[in-house]
């Protein structure tokens, strides 16, 4: 089970924080703080998990994004490495060769990305095709809503695109 | 009304946030956005809710509260829109978590939203439940969740199977109510819904007993096929990864099959196949494969006994470990910890590799490999292991020293082959490696230089070597200073040369130097100084000649702050000074140490492969102090500094030896409270201060010294003699074969576990008031029966009357308990009750006996009731 997910700048700044099990609000902060300690100083040949408190955190840096997923013992490594990169790759096919700015500005697409991908801190989805349709069809009800909205809701919509 | 008036767009405060050079311009910025987004909140402002939600959750990543904006969400929604809805669903994830009171109020919201005509609206409920949902929350839904998992739209399906895991995770008693619907789940060509109705039947079978027998029966086969299927399948462009298909379904199916395997011959049987083909045929050069290739290893290490997949699968490991992707050898470590139980011949095999990757630059990989090694270490290659790992130790960094010498120091007290080896090694991590070396570990060095009398002298002068070039090691420095104090004169005089040593010349007033330079030493604590106090209180009259330096140095430390080392300076200088006739006498050689005190802590933390091997590493001084020392075991033992499997046979050792059985947290406090009390009647055998670490119990040693050291004394008395009970209770059959378990040491020709139907007797359950133990025998020609004949005696001082015994076992055991012996249980365990049992286990040799027990009795007519758990019972029966 992924106990949560993270998503940290290489200067530290958290993009995105998924949790799947529950941390108080303080204890968050601490976690991030830790793990950003942990991982980002880690040399870019060494192995992609780390040991922490009993749990693995599996990370994957793409660009300057370092990709966290944390998991029990005895689960799969291996196969959430595997996770993190299919959902890069959705990500980059919705934002078409997704940058750390996309996922800054439009931070909440990329949370309905991954709530499409994971639940529970299990995967969903195996077929890329399958979430992009799904969160396609999401959009354009939005679209649609927004539409048949008076003109100061559209307005709205815009501003929080 | 302009629209803009009442704030920004959610780009423009990013954008102005990410424009701050520092933070409290930051601040400054989040805190004008969130007072505006206050003020349109307390307006009820509806128009900007939308917006205001989602500037609010930046601002809550960046880390500032925002508590105020929780009920917005709620607001959100239960509005009937879809945007606001899908805003308002995200912002309750994020902004707030199970244990909040909200929480509860958005029940009634999902629910409906569970049934809503919209097929997405529905997907947005589900995965909120799924991702936050409470135990309360799991309860109330559930019946619209199972209904879900029958939905048209396999996309709700999926969802819907995911989110009944999050549910039967926060309540199991919900498992057996969704079975059947799981189980149709795996009939789905969907990949997205089997991937998800996989994960739900394996998630069900480790909470539900009912579940797993249920899928072993019905669906084994029908897993089997899938997993044919997948991976016989032809190229699927939507699922392929690698020129793989689907590989996440498949580590799915494989991990379903390793539950349903574990522990049943048959439907273990029934898999043997596509194991092997997954095994042999699965591309090994991209992620993907190895992933798969990972899992299906680990099933089939977990699954029931086939020697031909086992093979297959400790080669796969063996490529792994040979890989140059660092993922993969850690990935290999980690499997081949698992291995070593099933095959640990074919790992020792891998060793030069493990014990090259101890040395890797990769502080994951060299922690995976240390345990790996540790595990590996046995009698006949402990030597060389010891060595490359101690070589190791003088380059590795910094941050890792204190595992490694940790690890090291336990496989050296385990498996030391002769006494000489032991303190040669364990000066070897002083010098090394002192400072990261635990109290007890080199408290048992000591005891263990007490015991080699031949060795004394080769002992101090090999110290006296190391502390002229390694004099920065404080506990180095602490022992040389000890053995320097007790065997100063054998420096000296060159006593008890060995062949091999070389020769040395020490002159009186060179060994004084050593302890004057270590109580000077600016880095010395007080342990260390109170340490040099003795020893310079042993050499004035071991060295007459040094007299008065030594009492020079003594007397600086009559104004010392501290107060133990005011208190030793001048009551030593007094000795020094003025009793020149007792001096000798006061001053005596330490008594021997117990060692059998210390080697029983030992053996239990060896793990079960170890301690059945042969052999006595440690040659006890005299076998009489062994058995005396057994009632002591309990008291003094215990230290599980280095537990290498703490949850199996090291956990059960230590249960054993409290003779109670606890629970996980309350044997760690106990265990604790057993090594403090070790070690604090070693220190005041040692006559120091304590270390800072232990405050708690240094401040009673402190002040009153004498008392303590009498307690030690009662403590030595005791172990002399033989017959000494420990708290009167110990019933000698018990205590003794307790003894057996402990001491991998003894030449000892009965072993327990190798010895048919002689189980040794356990300590089922004790308390402050009671104690429980269990004989053990059985009916010859039926292995499945035991007869227990239980003991039950009182520790207080009050008789119990209407004493009842209950006990309950669980389904594959039959339990049949003849009347008692009686229902008055006498005062202070004059006089026992007893009870025979009989326990049918038709599981024989798979599982082992558990029995819950609960015991009521009547304590100055007052009902009394204790219960407890007994999970000790000897394997086998």
């Amino acid at each position: 089970m992924i106990h949560f997910v993270l998503l940290i700048s290489r200067q530290g700044k958290v993009r995105l924080t998924k949790w799947y099990s529950p941390y108080p609000q303080k204890e968050r902060t601490k976690v991030i703080r830790e793990l950003s300690g942990l991982i980002l100083t880690r040399g870019p040949k060494l192995c992609n998990f780390v040991e922490w408190r009993g749990f693995k955190v599996v990370y994957r840096r793409y660009a300057s994004l370092y990709f966290c997923m944390c998991i029990n013992q005895d689960d799969n490594e291996l196969e959430i490495l595997e996770i993190i990169h299919h959902y890069v790759e959705i990500l980059d096919r919705y934002f078409g060769s997704v940058c750390e700015l996309d996922l800054i500005f439009n931070f909440h697409k990329a949370y309905y990305i991954l709530d499409e991908l994971l639940i529970a801190g299990e995967l969903q989805e195996s077929s890329k095709k399958t979430v992009a349709r799904h969160i396609a069809a999401q959009d354009s009800l939005v679209e649609t809503a927004k539409e048949q909205a008076s003109s100061l809701s559209n307005i709205i919509a815009e501003a929080t695109k | 009304m302009n629209p803009f008036s009442s704030g920004t767009r959610l780009r423009d405060m990013i954008r102005s946030i990410r424009a701050c050079k520092t933070a409290a311009e930051e601040r400054a910025v989040v805190r004008k956005e969130c007072a505006a987004i206050r003020a349109a909140i307390s307006e009820n402002d509806q128009d900007y809710r939308h917006r205001n939600l989602a500037k609010l959750m930046f601002i809550h990543m960046l880390g500032y509260p925002t508590h105020f904006g929780q009920m917005e969400c709620l607001k959100s929604i239960a509005s009937p829109g879809f945007p606001e809805k899908r805003i308002g669903y995200l912002g309750l994830m994020l902004l707030l978590d199970e244990r909040q009171e909200v929480l509860m109020l958005v029940t009634n919201s999902i629910k409906q939203d569970l049934n809503h005509t919209n097929q997405y609206i529905v997907g947005l409920a589900l995965c909120a439940l799924g991702n936050i949902c409470s135990a309360e929350m799991a309860r109330d839904l559930a019946p619209e969740v199972e209904r879900l998992l029958q939905f048209r739209d396999p996309n709700i399906r999926k969802k819907a199977a995911l989110c009944t895991i999050r549910i039967i995770r926060k309540v199991p008693d919900l498992a057996e109510n969704f079975i059947n619907s799981a189980a149709s789940l795996l009939k789905e060509k969907h990949h997205g819904v089997l991937l998800t109705g996989v994960q739900l039947c394996t998630d069900l079978c480790k909470i539900s007993s009912e579940a797993l027998e249920y899928f072993r029966k019905k669906c084994t086969e029908g897993v089997v096929k899938v997993l044919k299927d997948l991976a016989n399948s032809p190229y699927a462009p939507e699922y392929d990864i690698a020129g793989i298909t689907d590989p996440f379904l498949h580590i799915r199916l494989l991990k379903f099959l390793r539950v349903l395997g574990q522990g049943d011959v048959d439907t273990s049987d029934c898999m043997n196949d596509i194991l092997a083909q997954v095994a042999t045929k699965t591309e090994s050069n991209k992620n993907a494969g190895n992933a798969i290739l990972y899992e299906c290893v680990a099933t089939i290490m977990s699954i029931e006994d086939n020697g031909g997949l086992r093979v297959l699968a400790i080669n796969i490991l063996g490529r792994f470990l040979s890989n140059r992707d660092n993922n993969i050898r850690y990935v290999a470590l980690n499997m081949l910890m698992r291995a070593i139980t099933v095959d640990s011949q074919a790992v020792q095999r891998h060793r030069a590799t493990i014990l090259e990757c101890v040395k890797d630059s990769d502080a994951s990989i060299r922690k995976r490999a240390l345990e790996l090694v540790y595990l590996l270490v046995n009698e006949s290659n402990v030597k060389p292991l010891t060595k490359e790992l101690i070589d190791y130790l003088e380059v590795s960094e910094p941050e890792f020293r204190g595992d490694l010498t940790a690890k090291i120091c336990s496989i050296v007290e385990k498996f030391s082959p002769e006494k000489i080896w032991y303190i040669d090694q364990m000066l070897k991590v002083l010098s090394e490696a002192g400072n990261y070396v635990k109290d007890d570990v080199w408290h048992a060095l000591i005891v263990v230089i007490t015991n080699a009398s031949n060795l004394h002298g080769y002992a101090v002068r090999s110290l006296y070597r190391l502390v002229q070039t390694a004099g920065d090691q404080e506990i180095l420095v602490r022992v040389a200073v000890w053995c320097i104090g007790e065997y100063g004169d054998m420096l000296v005089n060159n006593t008890g040369f060995l062949d091999m040593e070389e020769p040395i010349t020490v002159t009186e007033s060179d060994a004084v130097d050593v302890v004057e330079t270590a109580i000077k030493r600016h880095s010395s604590d007080l342990t260390s100084r109170a340490m040099c106090l003795v020893a310079l209180l042993k050499l004035s009259s071991r060295f007459p000649s040094c007299s008065v330096r030594i009492n020079n140095i003594i007397v600086q430390y009559k104004g010392s702050l501290v107060l133990e080392l005011q208190q030793r300076a001048l009551e030593f200088g007094a000795i020094v000074d003025k009793h020149r006739n007792i001096r000798s006498t006061l001053v005596e050689r330490m008594p021997v140490l117990d060692e059998a005190t210390y080697s029983g802590r030992r053996a239990g933390s060896v793990p079960a492969v170890v301690s059945t091997s042969q052999g006595a590493p440690i040659n006890l001084p005299n076998g009489v102090a062994k058995t005396t020392s057994a009632p002591l075991v309990d008291l003094l033992d215990l230290s599980s500094d280095d537990v290498p499997v703490p949850s199996s046979s090291g956990g059960d050792f230590l249960q054993d030896l409290l003779g109670v059985d606890l629970s996980p947290s309350s044997s760690q406090t106990d265990t604790n409270q057993a090594q403090k009390r070790g070690t604090d009647v070693l220190l005041d055998l040692l006559s120091i201060g304590t270390p800072p670490a232990q405050s708690n119990s240094s401040i009673p040693d402190m002040v009153s010294p004498s008392q303590d050291s009498k307690s030690a004394i009662n403590v030595l008395e005791q172990l002399s003699s033989p017959s000494a009970p420990a708290g009167g209770v110990s019933t000698p059959p018990g205590s003794s074969s307790m003894m057996d378990l402990l001491d991998g040491f003894a030449p000892n020709p009965s072993k327990p576990e190798n010895n048919g139907p002689a189980y040794p007797s356990i300590v089922a359950f004790e308390s402050s008031t009671l104690k429980v133990t269990f004989n053990f025998s059985k009916q010859p020609g039926n292995q499945q029966t035991t007869i227990i004949e239980a003991n039950f005696s009182n520790k207080t001082f009050d008789a119990y009357t209407d004493f009842i015994f209950q006990a309950a076992v669980p389904k594959f055991l039959q339990l049949h308990l003849d009347p008692a012996s009686s229902n008055t249980l006498p005062a202070s365990g004059n006089g026992s009750i007893s009870q025979k049992l009989r326990i049918t286990n038709s599981q024989h040799s798979k599982k082992s006996l558990v029995m819950r027990i609960r015991i009521g009795y009547k304590l100055n007519s007052k009902d009394m009731s204790e219960e407890g758990q007994i999970n000790n019972f000897p394997h086998g029966l």
